[in-house]
């Protein structure tokens, strides 16, 4: 494994003024994913809890997000370039683009899928439209929401290393220029960099997951195991099907 | 499309070796799929192992498996087999869990019947317990297959071949009819391919039609 020194070179880390290091490229990489999600969070959870809350629309939903799974991200990323020109705005809108569906069918079918007695219950007890939708139906659809925000954010990950190909900074500039400079440690080096960031940041959101969702949801979470595929209408929480 | 027609040597070329690079890692991650899913259900210790294996393959981002594939599997670093590979371990990683869920579904009275009418477990297990589990197990392998065909695209940025070239020449001559016309393709060969397996399914699972029908009723959406 000579491949390794590459990384544990701290002149790598640093890197120069002309040559940006892994710190550099790592925080880019996690700033370009934030805002991402960011964007990507303020459209499809209010949409997505509205289409849930109303059941208006479901449909649409899951079709739009089955759809995308086919679209090539490479593709996608090339057309906005040469749509937009260099710079962070067309691979910005290509990783909200490729955010938006999983968000918007977790929220979706997280919502939608409350068990109605539950929500039947919430009424009886006087709740109106908005307060059963924030203090019912979100809490009990955290789950399948944060299953939304993982299967974005490795979405999002993915992408933006792949976007180092029409010009973006972030972790994936190390596997290209190392591709054209024929320095397969620096290819090597930046791949494992961009898994362990990937594997982490879904560490860290199981990790939420479980501080987040009320534990009476989490049992029971746990005990529906063989019948999940049929529980969740809509299957946006069983599939976490990759396009980047 | 206009394009497409004046290059049909090239898109035929490109959209053959498509067809090659996204669909032979459907059929092994499948082949491979079946018997660890088995084990995924049989016992927890398998179920535990194997989920959290794929779980943890799955995370990984495809061009950086794509990179750090050949020191692992000892090939060449642009080789063509890391593309097939790499696809491989995402289809399998997607299916396992598939066929295990699929084999959790199938009523325990139909085992039951079988094991009374004196089906030895390893037959009953393929002449039983695999055709009930065909619908789920086909709903994944559709997600696997539309997800490797848009993903072949990736390896291009490293040189690899397919649909994705288009996307690469097409950057680099700044020809946007060209990365068109190949998103187009993709998207395509991805509802072919996604309506020739949903057929293959009905043909293979003829007692399926009317429990289909009856569980569309009942579904209130």
């Amino acid at each position: 494994m000579t491949y390794l020194g590459w990384l544990f070179s701290s002149e790598n880390w640093a890197g120069s003024a002309e040559n940006p290091g892994i710190a550099q490229r790592l925080v880019e990489h996690l700033g370009y994913t934030a805002l991402t999600l960011l964007i990507a969070l303020v459209i499809a959870l209010p949409l997505g809890a509205w289409i849930g809350h109303t059941g208006r629309g479901g449909l649409m939903v899951v079709g739009i997000a089955n759809a995308l799974r086919a679209l090539p991200t490479l593709g996608l990323l090339v057309l906005l370039f040469l749509a937009v020109g260099l710079g962070l705005l067309g691979p910005l809108i290509a990783l909200v683009i490729l955010a938006v569906p999983p968000l918007l069918a977790g929220t979706y079918s997280g919502v939608a899928n409350v068990d109605p007695s539950i929500v039947d219950a919430a009424k009886g007890m006087g709740m109106r439209g908005p307060e059963v939708l924030f203090k019912v139906e979100l809490p009990n659809a955290l789950p399948l929401i944060i299953g939304g925000v993982r299967s974005a954010l490795l979405q999002v990950i993915s992408t933006a290393t792949i976007a180092a190909y029409v010009g973006l900074g972030g972790l994936g500039r190390f596997i290209l220029d190392g591709l054209s400079q024929r320095d397969f440690p620096q290819m090597i080096g930046g791949s494992i960099l961009v898994a362990l960031l990937a594997i982490v940041a879904d560490l860290l959101l199981g990790g939420l997951q479980r501080l987040l969702v009320s534990p009476g949801l989490q049992q029971r979470g746990a005990q529906a195991g063989p019948g999940r595929l049929r529980l969740i209408r809509g299957g946006a929480g069983t599939d976490r099907a990759r396009a980047a | 499309m206009d394009w497409v027609f004046r290059n049909s040597g090239l898109v035929l070329e490109l959209t053959g070796q498509h067809i090659v690079f996204s669909l032979v890692p459907v059929l092994i991650g499948l082949v491979l799929a079946v018997p660890l899913g088995w084990l995924a259900n049989r016992t927890a210790l398998g179920r535990s192992l194997t989920l959290n294996v794929a779980g943890f393959l799955y995370t990984l981002p495809s061009l950086a498996l794509f990179v750090f594939l050949p020191p692992i599997i000892g090939t060449r670093i642009l080789d063509p087999l890391n593309v097939i590979v790499a696809l491989s371990v995402y289809v399998l990683a997607l299916l396992v869990r598939t066929v295990a869920d699929a084999l959790d579904a199938v009523p325990e009275t139909v085992v039951n019947s079988a094991t009374a009418m004196g089906f030895r477990p390893g037959w009953r297990f393929l002449t039983v317990e695999l055709p009930m589990a065909v619908p789920v197990i086909l709903a994944g392998l559709r997600v696997a297959a539309v997800s490797s065909i848009s993903l072949v695209t990736v390896g291009s940025v490293i040189g690899f071949g397919g649909l994705g070239k288009m996307f690469t020449e097409g950057f680099q001559r700044e020809i946007p009819q060209q990365t068109i016309s190949g998103i187009v393709l993709v998207l395509l060969l991805a509802v072919v391919v996604d309506g020739l397996l949903l057929l293959a399914g009905r043909t293979l699972t003829p007692w399926d039609r009317s429990a289909r029908s009856r569980r569309t009723a009942g579904r209130a959406v």
